[in-house]
Parts: C-alpha cells; sequence; structure tokens
C-alpha cells in the first residue's frame, strides 16, 4: 500500500484523479468522440464552477466565515451579464467579432464589478457583526441568500431570462467526429486564465504570501504587524467578484436562468470547496474539475444517478480523506 | 524605575466570563533576558498575549517606552518593535522557511547582515531555507520563530516557553542563541524549565494564580531553595 501511494505520489498525486477518472470514462463510455464532448463539457463546467467556489474557499480558509449567501454573488453575477448582453443584442447577433466580444467582456466585467461592490457592502453590513461565531453566520448569510432571491425576482420577475450568446462563440469546432462547442472552450480558458492569476498573486506577491498565512494563522500574521482585517475585506471583494463571473459565464452556458440559480449552484460550490479542501486554490481547482467531469461522465452513463453523483463523490473523497483533497497547512 | 522599557500596572485581564489576570504589575529593564515564572495556569500566557493586544486588559496599563499601548491593536504594538513567539511557535507550515522570514520582515527584504547572524546562530535555517516549514522538526520551528522575531531590529521579544518539548541538545544551543540575541534586545521570557530561564535570566518576576507573587534578581531567586520550592513548587534538584 505504501509503495502503491509513493508511486501515485510520484506521478502527481491527487492531481492525478481527474486523468483516472478521464481514462475510467473512456473504457466505460467506448466512443471516443463521445468520450471528447463529455470530457471538454466537463472540463468547461468545471472551470466555471471553479470560478464561483475559490472566492468561497478563500473566504473559510482566511476568514473563518461560513458564507452561505456566496451563491446569490453567482445569482446576480448571472442576471446582470444577461442584462448587459440584451442591451447590447445588436452587437452580439453583427458580424463584426470585435463587437461581439466587447460585448461580452462588457457584460462579464458588469458581473464582476458588481460582485466586488456588493462583496464589500456584505463583509461590512452583514458578515463583520458575527465574525467568530459560525451559527449566525450560517443564520445571516442564509437568510441574506433568500433576501437576495426575492431581490432578482423583483427586479427580473419569476419568469425564466434568456441569455443570449454572443455570435462569434456560438456553434461548435469539429474534427472528424467530434464537435466540441465554441463556448465551452471559452469558459475553460478563461477559468485557466483566473486560476493562472489567482495562483500568480498568490505565491509571487506579498499580498498572496499575506493570504496564505492568514489563511493558516490569522493571529500570527497579526503579530507580525499587519491589519488582517484589511485583508478580510479585499480577500471578501475578491471572492464575491469571481463568484459574479462564474455566474455570468454560468448564465451564458445555460442559456436560460432563473432566481433559484443561487440556491442550486450554493449546494455544487460547497461540495467543491469540501472535496477540495478548505482554504485551498489548488483544491478548489481539483474538486470543480473532478465534479464537472462526474457529472457529465454520470449523466451518460448512468443517467438515473446524474443527481446524486457529486454527493456521493463527495461522500467517497471524505472517507480516503476527511480534510479534503488538498486542505490548506494549518501550522 | 527610568530604565523598564516595558511597565505593567494592575492589569486585569479575563478570558470569556474568567478573570485570569487579577492586578498584575512589574517592570522590565531595558537589555537582556527578564524571565516570568510560575506554575502551569499561572497566568504567564495571558500576560504575553495581554501585553500583545492578543487579549484586552480589561483595566490597568501596559506602558512601552513611555507610550500606553493598553488600547493599542496587535498590529500597531508590533510595529511599535515588540515581537512574539508564541508557545506553539506560531509558524505557517505551508509557507517555505525563506517566506516566513520574508513575511517577518516590514519591508520583504532582507538585512543580509542580519541574515548572516541568523544564519550563524541557527544554522538549521540556512540548510532549510526552501523548503516548507511543516516539513521542519520541533526544534528547527522554534529556531525559525526565534529567527522571525530577530529579523528585523526589535526593542522587545515576548517568548512563551521557547524550550517545551526540545532535546536537550537544542536547549543548550538556545541558551547560546538567546545570550547572543540578548545583547542589543530585551527579551520577557515565559519558562518553566527553570535552569534554562537561570541561564539566561537577570531579573525574574513570579506570577501565581494571576498575581505577581515575587519580583527581584534571577540570581537571589536562583540562590533561595526554600524560595523557588515556595513560589514554583521547585526544588533546583528537581529542575537540573
Amino acid at each position: 500500500m505504501d509503495s502503491l501511494n509513493s508511486l501515485a505520489g510520484r506521478l502527481g498525486g491527487v492531481y492525478l484523479l481527474p486523468v483516472v477518472m478521464a481514462v475510467l470514462a473512456f473504457v466505460l463510455i467506448g466512443n471516443p468522440s463521445t468520450w471528447v464532448t463529455l470530457t471538454v463539457a466537463g472540463l468547461a463546467m468545471g472551470m466555471m464552477i471553479f470560478l464561483m467556489a475559490s472566492g468561497l474557499s478563500l473566504v473559510f480558509g482566511l476568514m473563518d466565515v461560513l458564507n452561505f449567501g456566496h451563491s446569490a454573488f453567482v445569482s446576480f453575477g448571472a442576471f446582470i451579464a444577461a442584462s448587459v448582453l440584451a442591451a447590447l443584442g445588436s452587437w452580439l447577433t453583427g458580424s463584426s467579432a470585435a463587437l461581439n466580444i466587447i460585448a461580452l467582456i462588457m457584460a462579464i466585467c458588469a458581473a464582476t464589478a458588481f460582485g466586488a461592490a456588493a462583496g464589500w457592502f456584505f463583509e461590512r453590513v452583514i458578515v463583520r457583526p458575527v465574525y467568530r461565531d459560525h451559527l449566525r453566520q450560517i443564520l445571516i448569510t442564509m437568510g441574506a441568500l433568500i433576501v437576495a432571491e426575492q431581490l432578482l425576482l423583483a427586479i427580473w420577475g419569476g419568469a425564466p431570462v434568456s441569455v443570449a450568446r454572443p455570435a462569434v462563440l456560438e456553434g461548435s469546432f469539429v474534427f472528424g467526429t467530434i464537435a466540441i462547442e465554441i463556448y465551452r472552450v471559452f469558459a475553460f480558458l478563461l477559468g485557466l486564465l483566473v486560476y493562472v492569476a489567482l495562483y500568480l498573486v498568490l505565491n509571487r506577491t506579498r499580498i498572496g504570501l499575506l493570504i496564505r498565512a492568514g489563511v493558516e494563522n490569522r493571529e500570527m500574521v497579526e503579530a507580525l504587524g499587519f491589519r488582517i482585517d484589511r485583508l478580510f475585506i479585499g480577500v471578501f471583494m475578491a471572492g464575491s467578484a469571481l463568484a459574479a463571473m462564474g455566474g455570468a459565464m454560468w448564465a451564458g452556458y445555460q442559456g436560460l436562468i432563473t432566481p433559484a440559480l443561487g440556491g442550486e449552484m450554493l449546494i455544487i460550490v460547497f461540495i467543491v470547496v469540501i472535496i477540495g479542501g478548505l482554504g485551498s486554490i489548488e483544491g478548489s481547482l481539483l474538486g470543480a474539475i473532478m465534479v464537472g467531469l462526474v457529472a457529465n461522465y454520470v449523466a451518460f452513463l448512468m443517467p438515473k444517478l446524474a443527481l446524486a453523483s457529486n454527493m456521493l463523490l463527495m461522500m467517497a473523497v471524505l472517507l480516503w480523506r476527511p480534510y479534503g483533497l488538498k486542505p490548506a497547512v494549518k501550522g | 524605575m527610568s530604565d523598564a522599557i516595558l511597565r505593567l500596572d494592575d492589569v486585569h485581564t479575563d478570558i470569556a466570563q474568567y478573570q485570569i489576570l487579577h492586578g498584575v504589575g512589574f517592570d522590565v529593564p531595558e537589555g537582556g533576558v527578564h524571565v516570568l515564572l510560575g506554575r502551569n495556569g499561572a497566568g504567564k500566557t495571558t500576560t504575553l498575549r495581554t501585553i500583545m493586544g492578543l487579549w484586552r486588559a480589561r483595566s490597568g496599563a501596559i506602558v512601552f517606552r513611555h507610550q500606553d499601548i493598553t488600547a493599542a491593536r496587535t498590529p500597531e504594538i508590533a510595529r511599535q518593535g515588540i515581537a512574539y513567539v508564541p508557545e506553539n511557535m506560531g509558524i505557517f507550515g505551508g509557507l517555505t522557511v525563506e517566506e516566513n522570514m520574508r513575511l517577518a520582515s516590514a519591508t520583504g527584504a532582507f538585512d543580509e547582515e542580519r541574515l548572516k547572524r541568523i544564519f550563524a546562530l541557527f544554522p538549521a535555517i540556512e540548510t532549510f531555507w526552501d523548503k516548507q516549514a511543516f516539513a521542519l522538526s520541533g526544534g528547527q520551528k522554534q529556531m525559525l520563530a526565534i529567527s522571525r522575531a530577530i529579523i528585523e531590529r526589535r526593542e522587545l521579544i515576548l517568548i512563551d516557553e521557547p524550550t517545551k518539548g526540545l532535546a536537550p541538545s537544542i536547549i543548550n544551543a538556545m541558551i547560546d542563541a538567546f545570550q547572543e540575541i540578548g545583547r542589543d534586545t530585551t527579551i520577557l521570557l515565559v519558562e518553566q524549565n527553570f535552569h534554562f530561564a537561570r541561564s539566561l535570566g537577570r531579573g525574574a518576576t513570579v506570577i501565581d494564580d494571576g498575581r505577581i507573587a515575587w519580583n527581584g534578581s534571577m540570581e537571589e531567586l536562583a540562590r533561595d531553595e526554600a524560595l523557588q520550592t515556595r513560589l514554583l513548587s521547585l526544588s533546583m534538584a528537581e529542575a537540573g
């Protein structure tokens, strides 16, 4: 067993799991073109979930805050992006690829900026009074999620809202019998870009060093002379902005959104954070990709099990590693 | 006492509903090592944490270099030149040794002379410079915690039980290191190992049940076994 663990460690350790999943799925699916389509869909879905989950993981790791209202930023991000895209409808459907892309960037930027501003308000008004009190955090952030859903209903109504996609991202890349949706490739690349940016900030900057240290031991960071409360606000705003960005991308991916989106994504986002390990960006990425792949493979192979697949994945991971696959080191 | 770098005056500290410090007052003279001794649960760690602002004093005054820091926040206290090495060492295990050290430097840059001095005191710090800190042994972690406290010029270093769980050979290395550090920095040392405390301390304060039980020179305390037994439930033979 030890030699098996050591071999797995040399080959990449837990980072090998998505590869193992993909290989297993290839054997079970049998059809290469279907496998490629499902794998790309799983990776794209995973990257969008990563955007939503990474902020929650950092907020919990650094601030010890259980924010059940996190997915409200996802919902608002999705609806704001949908509204911006609807307002720029002529840019989206026009033949100019540049205008197409500008419209999409504006939609994503509007959602992200709203997420950051709402995150600032949420931290100051809702979360700040309940630091160090998990029970109250759960109650007040759940309450905030309900209020956010009602606000969405009041502003956008209860009917599903369709989300326009830029013409340049419609259609698929076709390689022989394999068709890969362009939007999924875009979602994957954007998620990858955000991950690389987060990785560089966390590992190559002093702010990143402080965040990583704060996740481990907030008190000691303060004893070294740093105001951790300022770091809290920054991380909370960044986490909320990323959730809103994820929501904007998810809106385009789904094509149709409802105010219940936040509640639906809340469970998936928490599963990803728990699988990945609290406070770890690498863990969130790993957890999100595994959740994305499992959701797509299981939906194809055993459709009746699709709804339970993420829960089963989480149970299996927690039985093996109770603190998740890549938790932040504590002490 | 005009040469006191730190003065505690009638400090009362509560943790939740429990009162831990009942009017603690003593002076820490500038320069060298001042030792705070006491039985388990006497209030030594609470005293250090209260000085550092990690727990708030309900009443009383803490004066550092003639400035009242009783209500100051921990980061402000740290920026005034007080470093803290907690009992659990406060090492960031997920960071490398270098990153731990860099975090303790206000600008993120190192004073090369200081770094050389640290490498001379604790060679393990240089050996494991780019390794993650969680992989260090207990003694090496303690060396890192102390190195982090001295990577910049500090006026006062608060150190909580640095010898806890360490092998005798490492404790001897620590004595040499603390003597060297104490030449240009004041150290307030909480310690239960009397042998270690006696080797270093100039002055000593004994705390019991959240109150100051005795204050004087370490020489005086080391000479009087009856006093040690009364104050610390300890004889020199036991302490080795």
